[in-house]
């Protein structure tokens, strides 16, 4: 595809709900509110693992100013069934017991009832009058011990899948996995250096700033009504819908603005608990949650263990790769561990691969998405290995991974042969960037670690309306979660060949627009800015069709070029053209109400590449990590608002910076969560940072009519290895355990020392 | 328990409302007084969201009790803008696209309007510290600590 140019893609105009944003008129979850509504609360359990013996709820049912409760008794079983929820799967089984515990609590916080009362004070005395009797049961936090025989097992049903002969024991490993292409052991054979290593990750929290909220309010004639602050509001009606035995059509929810989600809020914790106090006490009912509750019962991302061995000739060609991840799903299995095993080479043409993994479950919080789900967690391990290799041949480690970078036709070891994709581009890039050629100053070390992203498209419904005086609003159904709507808006004026300000993009509810799959997989932009873009052409058929009819002409006799319609062919200079206003003020005339209409199964996720730059001090006493310069470098496909892709690689890296030095979830021997607020897990503040460059790399998708590909993932895989070859060079050691927080770090530094001082 | 009555000014007019002794400003901002624009991101003084200026002091709403309120001068995001004019801030926050998801978006500039009454001439590394109560999980802070940057200068031009 050739560079294009464009009127309006690419270029930086406000976005359409900035006003709104920056005046505290937008709504998000926690600002709808309905006359006479409730307050619903959750109760959770104290402990890590116990088995539920009784709960009495009657004198909270007594409890004046209480008008229902509930706990798992209100909600139907579920049968063994895998569903899709954004980038990961989920069974309906352990949906329906992680938003309510049925014969056991499974972590601490695992919520065990439900209430709605007159006031907040009110619902939380009730939860005191809750009775629960547990026998506790003996626990397990820890990837590696919940592995190992006569670990405490979570589900008695749970036998390895993947593994032959079929174990008969339960087990809490939920699942192996493998894939390969070639020969591992003649690859390993063949190479000249090899470099092994063990690698671990904490569990983080994607951390968006707005608790999970919900106002449920249900009907006497059983139609539900919801608001939701969601990435995917679809995905809330269904999981409504399963979980309560309500039809699909009955239930209509509507999204709140989004404070921040990166995979978190891809699925349900309150929503059906506010459904069925809803029905329950005939009143509407609000649920917030607190950010302790998001912190002990909802997301994280998980821990996991990384083992990587790469084989490679004396010049640097990678010849073998061998990958093995064990990776904590929380209490019910489903961690990232496809993603995290597929994108671990992805980057590299490698002829020997073989990639394993477990997914475990434990005694924490069910694990949700987040970012580029299980890829940051490979790519620590792959990229800090990397870096090893790239020492040990005294190779610049851009050039290492230009020898062995994917290219379009290489054939990944997951399968799938590459289009066209950026990653020598991005490479190119890199080195060639103003950072990578400055000379790293006097007590500062330079890192370099590279990630890769698949992205997804999937299912996209959307409609473009015009109005009596021209102007057109563009529907569609995904949550704008960090500036969708522009990008949405730009590619609809440059379709049309309108103005951006006659475009206004709004975003539909459940009912009022086709389904939409989730706003995540770095899909929106693509997937439904195909839609937009094909609801807009379905658009411009039918305004060419009233062009043809005002003139009697044939319709191959009109085209559409800068927002008006103009006689082709034998035509030209007969008829005046027709603008979009012309057409619309008539429309009564030639037909009624003018609209288009997209409907998609969106292939051709265009899959993107980053490579990021640090420049980075580290304090020899207290071992804290000063950064210095940061740049991150990425295929974007085409920036159809560059600012707010900018934004993604700025935030991206920052999540990652985050993840590889401070964030974790830190648990006591009881099981219980040490750091469930935000002073004491902590996530990157202005203070800790520089600026963060940016460099676009611009290789168009070409299956996307602007060469589209996904960018708001790719940008968190690169971070923690960055940050970790930067901090290996900067203090010669090199560290395999996340997070380099001041303590861990330190201490690294201080094992160290005793052998720096004997050499 | 009996109420407080309280009487105080918010965004420039005169405000009354009856709370719990319990009651923090951000809860009856928003649940009584419908002042929706300032956020809860933790209710505990780590983030910022809540961020309202008491007698022009930066202060976060979650930590601070209602009956406090009392005589007092209270400005929130709602009173930034005049009329049908957006503060500069608020523009520049649009501009530079300061904002991904929006919700820390009103304590940051809240806090970034403090900052430029307190010191009209900071350094980047001044905002970056004076912001640094304030958590943002989108933007990276870059566009945020740019935004600020370029407001002070040309608020210093227009003064100068």
């Amino acid at each position: 595809m050739s560079k294009q140019t464009y009127k309006w893609i690419g270029t930086r105009p406000d976005r359409p709900d900035g006003a709104d944003k920056v005046t505290g008129r937008a709504r998000f979850g926690a600002d709808f509110n309905m006359p006479g509504q409730l307050v619903g609360k959750v109760l959770r359990s104290p402990h890590a693992h116990a088995r539920i013996r009784s709960i009495d709820t009657s004198a909270a049912e007594a409890l004046p100013g209480v008008k229902a409760v509930v706990t798992s008794k209100d909600f139907p079983e579920q049968a063994n069934l895998i569903v899709p929820t954004g980038e990961m799967q989920v069974n309906l089984r352990d949906v329906t017991r992680n938003v309510m515990a049925r014969e056991k609590v499974l972590y601490e916080s695992h919520a065990v009832a439900a209430v709605a009362a007159t006031t907040d004070a009110i619902a939380s005395a009730a939860l005191a009058l809750i009775k629960v009797e547990y026998d506790v049961l003996p626990h397990v936090i820890d990837v590696t011990e919940a592995m190992q025989e006569g670990a405490p097992i979570l589900h008695d049903h749970l036998i390895t899948d993947g593994v032959e002969p079929r174990p008969t024991k339960a087990s809490n490993i939920a699942k192996r996995i493998d894939n390969a292409k070639g020969d591992i052991d003649a690859g390993f054979a063949e190479a000249e250096v090899v470099i092994e290593r063990s690698y671990t990750t904490q569990p983080v929290h994607q951390g968006y700033i707005e608790p999970h909220a919900t106002l449920a309010s249900a009907s006497e004639d059983g139609q539900i009504q919801l608001w939701s602050t969601t990435q995917g509001h679809f995905q809330v009606r269904g999981f409504c819908s399963r979980l309560l035995n309500i039809e699909l059509s009955q239930i209509r929810v509507t999204p709140t603005e989004i404070g921040g989600g990166f995979g978190g809020k891809t699925v349900v914790y309150l929503e059906p608990l506010a459904v069925r106090l809803s029905q329950k006490s005939g009143k509407p009912v609000k649920m917030v949650m607190s950010r302790d509750e998001v912190f002990r019962a909802s997301g994280p991302a998980p821990g996991a263990t990384v083992r990587v061995k790469i084989g490679a000739k004396r010049d640097g060609r990678i010849v073998a790769a061998d990958c093995t991840i064990a990776m904590q799903a929380g209490a019910f299995p489903g961690s990232p561990i496809g993603p995290a095993c597929w994108t671990s080479f992805a980057c590299y043409d490698i002829a020997n691969v073989r990639v394993v993994g477990y997914d475990v479950v434990s005694n924490r919080p069910k694990v949700a998405a987040y970012r580029a789900p299980g890829a940051p967690i490979s790519a620590w391990g792959v990229e800090s290995t990397l870096d090893i290799l790239a020492q040990e041949l005294r190779m610049d480690p851009i050039d290492l991974r230009l020898k062995n970078a994917a290219k379009k036709g290489t054939k990944t070891s997951y399968g799938p042969t590459f289009d066209t994709i950026g990653f020598v581009e991005t490479l190119e890039a890199a080195k060639s960037s103003a950072h990578y050629r400055s000379k790293v100053k006097p007590g500062m070390a330079r890192g370099v670690a590279a990630g890769f992203w698949f992205n997804v498209g999937a299912d996209s419904s959307a409609a473009a309306h015009v109005a009596e005086d021209g102007t057109v609003t563009i529907i569609s159904g995904n949550p704008d979660i960090g500036g969708s709507r522009a990008s949405l808006a730009l590619m609809a004026a440059e379709e049309l060949g309108i103005d951006y300000d006659k475009v206004r993009p709004v975003i539909a509810d459940t009912s009022s627009i086709g389904f939409n799959f989730v706003t995540g997989g770095s899909r929106v932009t693509f997937a439904t800015g195909l839609a937009v873009v094909n609801s807009v052409r379905d658009m411009v058929r039918e305004l060419k069709g009233r062009a043809a009819k005002t003139w009697g002409v044939d319709v191959e006799g009109v085209i559409w070029e800068n927002g008006q319609a103009k006689p082709a062919g034998s035509n030209v200079g007969v008829f005046e053209p027709l603008t979009l206003a012309q057409l619309a003020a008539t429309a009564g005339k030639t037909g009624g109400p003018i609209n288009g209409h997209a409907q998609l199964n969106v292939q051709g996720a265009g899959p993107g590449f980053g490579v990021h730059i640090v420049d980075l001090a580290v304090d020899q006493e207290t071992a804290i990590v000063t950064i210095d310069r940061y740049t991150a470098v990425q295929d974007v496909g085409t920036a159809i608002h560059p600012s707010y892709v900018e934004g993604q690689l700025q935030g991206g890296a920052v999540q990652g910076i985050g993840w590889a030095l401070n964030e974790e979830y830190i648990y006591n021997a009881k099981g219980k969560l040490e750091n469930a607020g935000f002073l004491d897990y902590r996530i990157p503040v202005a203070s800790d940072l520089p600026m963060i460059e940016t460099i676009l790399v611009e290789v168009p998708n070409p299956t996307h009519p602007y060469g589209v590909r996904g960018v708001g993932e790719v940008p968190i895989v690169p971070p923690l290895a960055t940050m970790g070859n930067a901090i290996a060079r900067a203090t010669g050691v090199r560290m395999t355990d996340l997070p380099m927080s001041p303590p861990r770090l330190s201490a690294a530094l201080d094992a160290a020392m005793p052998r720096a001082a004997a050499e | 328990m009996a109420k407080l009555h309280v009487s105080t000014t918010i965004n420039g007019e005169p405000a009354e409302f009856l709370c719990d002794v319990s009651q923090t400003i951000l809860d009856v901002l928003r649940d009584q007084l419908g002042l929706t624009g300032t956020k809860e991101g933790c209710g505990s003084g780590d983030c910022g969201a809540c961020s309202i200026t008491l007698d022009d002091r930066l202060i976060c709403g979650c930590l601070m009790l209602a009956a406090e309120a009392e005589g007092r001068r209270i400005e929130t995001i709602e009173g930034m803008a005049k009329g049908d004019r957006l503060h500069a801030l608020q523009k520049k926050f649009i501009e530079f696209a300061a904002l991904q998801c929006g919700i820390c978006t009103p304590g940051f500039l809240v806090a970034s309007r403090a900052l430029l009454a307190h010191n009209p001439d900071p350094s980047e590394t001044e905002i970056r510290y004076w912001l640094a109560g304030n958590l943002c999980r989108c933007t990276g802070y870059d566009k945020i600590v740019r935004a600020v940057m370029e407001v002070a200068r040309d608020m210093r031009e227009t003064t100068r």
